[in-house]
């Protein structure tokens, strides 16, 4: 009797392989331009509601707070800019990306977009912080 | 013959956590088993206690990988029992669904973990293929592949749409037919059979002693589901049955076939959903900061239970008009199939090992509570410490009351 794996296993042979492979117009500035000359592999589309990296609008920001009051990892933090009014400053590297942030704005000043790389060398990188 | 300890872990290949097993051998039989736990603690319900009810859900997420949206679960229903919200009829059944498709990715997890533990990693590839489109499905409704970040207290934060359910219904197709190569694989080939019939078995009268859940006591003949003993969500609304194999020898082969029935049985739920959700609301409060202010001055205590992809999920909340919970308390499925290991453990082989510590499917992560961890130290209490520790607890209850 043919052992049940054996025919999964030689169906696979002749299958193409399932793992994406990483999409060479993501990997960081000094690279690219080396994968380019070579073979580019086509991005895969995130999710349509994928909850990336968050963007802030500072002039819409109305300083209620209500943010930092439900930010699980406290990575809100209440500022006051050069005119003196309140508004908020966020440290990325330390966001869960949650979005409930997003959820609470009144004015939705906060959104979240679909970039998802944010490594760097610097944890207080101008990459890592929205203010 | 002598005996031998042969300590396993805390930090081996065999485990995917850190947990130690202390064996007593005598040649290549295991006489005794001692378990020590306490590796993984993290403090999460201290930190919780320091948090507002709306942070924790996100805190509660993060107890487990895997679980991610059984802990919030728990939890929210622990406060919704409380303070006494109710949640739309819409919220029950995305809540059901998104609870189902994670119990499949988690079965389905746990059968390629399995198969890596004897040693036969093509059954893993091959499991850990299927697995990506249900994870994929998660990514496209909640927003994430992990954690979801859906739960709210009184309800889902995303609705579902046409698109999406269109998506789910294909999906449970394709599990419907991929699951047919999974089961065959599974419960007809040989190598699998040999190493899991016989082996690890909890008896029917030692799973009800010690208190088993979850798939490890269905297998042992013990028909225990929170779905069916105490339905809540849309649970109430259909016929499920706890999966309980007719002829239960509780060994690990029928831990293997509860699981992968389990998983055509959330594919039946989460059709039924589809088939028979209600329109309206999704939150039963939508304004949040309302919500936080509510649950500040809300008084009382409440039990949330929901039956995890491992068992059954228990989180035990206390508010006194506080903004932060007075008392958090989540005791992780895991933490009841810790003692079940004793027994399993008794006469096996030391190669059995890997397989009878996988087949509880255990979340080493979730269950450590124990020991207490300060500024990165270990420090084990005396009885003069504990005493202390005894009265300033004293001291903090009547402070609040």
């Amino acid at each position: 009797m043919i052992p049940p794996m054996l025919k999964y296993l030689i169906k696979q042979l002749f299958t193409k392989p399932f793992t994406n492979l990483f999409p060479a117009n993501r990997v960081p500035n000094d690279t690219s331009a080396f994968l380019a000359k070579g073979k580019i592999t086509p991005p895969i589309p995130v999710a349509e509601n994928y909850r990336g990296k968050l963007s802030y609008e500072h002039d819409k920001c109305i300083g209620c707070y209500s943010c930092i009051r439900v930010c699980p990892a406290n990575v809100i933090k209440a500022v006051t800019d050069k005119d003196g009014k309140r508004k908020i400053k966020m440290d990325v590297s330390k966001c869960t990306f949650c979005g409930q942030c997003i959820d609470v704005c009144p004015v939705k000043c906060l959104h979240s977009t679909p970039e998802f790389l944010l490594a760097d060398y610097d944890k207080k990188s101008k990459n890592l912080t929205l203010e | 013959m002598s005996e031998f300890t042969l300590p396993v872990g805390p930090v081996h290949p065999a485990f995917k956590e850190p947990i130690q097993f202390k064996f007593k051998i005598e040649g290549e039989k295991i006489k005794s088993v001692d378990i020590d736990m306490g590796y993984n603690h993290r403090g999460i319900e201290r930190a919780g206690m320091k948090r507002n009810p709306v942070q924790i859900i996100y805190l509660s997420e993060r107890i487990c990988g895997i679980c991610s949206f059984s802990h919030p679960f728990s939890f929210s229903r622990a406060v919704e029992n409380a303070v006494g919200i109710e949640v739309p009829e819409r919220a029950h059944y995305i809540r059901t669904i998104i609870a189902e498709l994670e119990r499949l990715h988690s079965h389905l997890l746990w059968a390629g973990v399995a198969a890596h533990e004897i040693g036969f990693d093509t059954v893993l590839y091959l499991v850990w293929k299927n697995r990506e489109k249900v994870m994929d499905i998660c990514e496209s409704i909640t927003g994430n592949r992990v954690h979801y970040g859906v739960m709210m207290i009184g309800g889902v934060r995303r609705d579902l749409t046409e698109e999406h359910c269109q998506k789910l219904s294909k999906a449970m197709e394709y599990y419907n037919e991929t699951l047919t190569a999974i089961e065959d694989v599974f419960l007809n080939e040989k190598t699998i059979k040999m190493r899991t019939q016989g082996i690890g078995i909890l008896s029917k009268k030692d799973a009800l002693a010690l208190s088993a859940v979850g798939p490890t006591v269905r297998a042992s003949g013990v028909p225990k589901d929170v779905r069916v003993d105490q339905p809540y969500a849309a649970y109430a609304d259909m016929d499920v049955k706890p999966i309980v194999p007719e002829k239960a020898n509780g060994d690990i082969f029928d831990r293997v076939w509860c699981r992968l029935v389990e998983v055509r049985q959330s594919i039946q739920i989460i059709d039924f959903c589809l088939q028979n959700i209600p329109k309206g609301d999704t939150l039963a409060e939508k304004n949040i900061v309302k919500l936080l202010a509510d649950l500040s001055q809300a008084e009382g205590e409440g039990i949330g239970r929901h039956e995890a992809p491992r068992g059954e999920c228990t989180h035990y909340v206390v508010l006194n008009k506080q903004p932060n919970p007075f008392t958090w308390k989540a005791r992780a499925p895991t933490y009841n199939n810790v003692l079940p290991w004793v027994p399993m453990f008794k006469d096996a082989e030391i190669a059995d090992i890997p397989i009878i510590s996988a087949s509880i499917d255990p979340c080493i992560a979730c269950a450590d509570r124990v020991t207490i961890v300060e500024n990165n130290k270990t420090k084990t209490l005396n009885k003069i410490d504990l005493h202390k520790k005894s009265i300033e607890k004293s001291k903090r209850l009547k402070k609040c009351q």
